[in-house]
């Protein structure tokens, strides 16, 4: 039987929901039995082919984001929102309070200690977009696993479900916003 | 006797459906509703069938032979979209608020198996107000439940707050010269600083006394807390000729 393919990325996040699932210490022998990784930062790979399931951690940005994401969207049979800023924004999305050129100023203008202050405008540097967003805002989002991060325990659960063809449920005492 | 989801439940008059099932350890899942204080019928939580009509279970009177729906699937999901909706209108990023754990509406959200906000957010810019030395007030995360409004007046026998405004530019005002909260009448002690259901009004310097993953609702459900609210009511001495609670007896935990 050819193994589940599934391919993790982090958007605008942390890496904290890489982290978490890394967590899961050596049930992950037991999973790669049954898994492959695709493009992911656990291997490095840097473009998702298709793929049974998506697992995307972070909010949506700048463009590149969006691109990434519309990526997985076409490649992965099942794509999971993993993570509080995945699902709402997160702490990403505190800056929605303020306007993207106040936080460009205070950044690289006006905050202490800044040398030669300059807006940066690489043409190789992925455009910000003026709000974060949630990735369910542009691309269907099949499951979510929330938490800042989700526990292990809540990516083995999640996963195993998946692969034993039932419909994932959370356990209460994995559900956690924060 | 009135009927919870097959259960008969006996009430007095002048009791709602609430008070009759809070009084029968029977938990309907609300959020602008407490015990002693008036009733408000805004959060739309506590949405029961009644005898094939949806009401709110805190604002209805109990009525001799109700037929009562609460704990269903069908009311549940109700609840859990309302439930997204209070999330996605505020900026309720629980990561990075301070009130994450004590939060009612956020138990509510495990309580229903809320996963994700379903709808787009909103992103509101409310001001914050942070004059006061003791107390802060963040109305991106109001859910205009008004338990702070009547506790004010009912309680503390103040008039610090009010919902002024419509639609999205409902907001939370204050009662003073100058709109702030330093000029205001409230108190580090009133019942209106600490009834707040949400993180819109916090004590200052006390967020972090307790660890997250330590905190109320992680280790006790809304359910549980709720019932045990009731409990430790029934003991606290309440003098109907002042209006006063004694804040020692633990009426309000949050």
């Amino acid at each position: 039987m050819p193994k589940v393919r599934v391919a993790t990325t982090s958007l605008a996040g942390c890496f904290g929901c890489h982290m978490s699932f890394l967590d899961m210490d050596e049930r992950i022998v037991g999973l790669l039995e049954h898994v492959e990784f695709s493009r992911s930062p656990i291997n490095d790979i840097k473009h998702c082919e298709p793929c049974d399931i998506g697992l995307i951690e972070g909010a949506l940005c700048n463009a590149d984001n969006v691109h990434v994401l519309k990526e997985f969207r076409e490649n992965c049979k099942i794509l999971i929102a993993v993570g509080a800023c995945a699902i709402n924004g997160g702490v990403p999305a505190m800056r929605n309070n303020f306007t993207l050129a106040e936080c460009l100023e205070e950044a690289f203008l006006d905050e202490i200690g800044v040398d030669n202050p300059q807006i940066p405008n690489d043409v190789e540097i992925p455009l910000l977009l003026s709000k974060v967003h949630p990735i369910h805002e542009v691309v269907k989002v099949d499951y979510y696993l929330p938490g800042c991060p989700p526990p292990a325990d809540a990516f083995v659960k999640i996963l195993t479900d998946l692969l034993e063809g039932k419909e994932p449920s959370l356990p209460k005492d994995m559900l956690h916003y924060d | 006797m009135i009927t919870i989801d097959g259960t008969e439940v006996p009430f007095e008059a002048g009791q709602t459906i609430m008070d009759a099932a809070l009084a029968a350890d029977i938990y309907i899942p609300h959020l602008c509703h407490k015990p002693g204080l008036s009733p408000h019928g805004s959060c739309k939580l506590c949405t029961v069938d009644v005898d094939g009509r949806a009401v709110s279970a805190c604002t209805l009177p109990a009525a001799e032979g109700q037929k009562i729906e609460n704990n269903t699937p069908a009311l549940n999901e109700v609840r859990k979209t309302i439930t997204q909706m209070l999330f996605v209108e505020g900026n309720h990023l629980c990561p990075s608020c301070e009130k994450s754990g004590d939060c009612t509406l956020q138990a509510v959200g495990y309580h229903l198996g809320m996963l994700d906000g379903h709808f787009p957010q909103f992103y509101p810019r409310r001001a914050v107000d942070a004059s006061h030395p003791t107390l802060m007030l963040d109305r991106d995360r109001c859910i205009m439940c008004e338990l702070c409004v009547r506790a004010s007046r009912e309680i503390d026998g103040k008039d610090v707050f009010a919902i002024s405004g419509r639609g999205t530019g409902r907001q939370l005002i204050v009662n003073s010269a100058t709109g702030k909260l330093a000029d205001s009448d409230i108190e580090t002690d009133d019942l209106a600083a600490h009834i707040c259901p949400v993180g819109a009004i916090l004590i200052k310097d006390h967020g972090y006394e307790v660890p997250i993953g330590r905190r109320t609702f992680d280790l006790h459900s809304v359910a549980e807390t709720d019932l045990e609210e009731i409990i430790l009511k029934k003991t606290v001495h309440h003098d109907q000729d002042d209006e006063s609670v004694e804040k020692e007896g633990g009426m309000y935990s949050a």
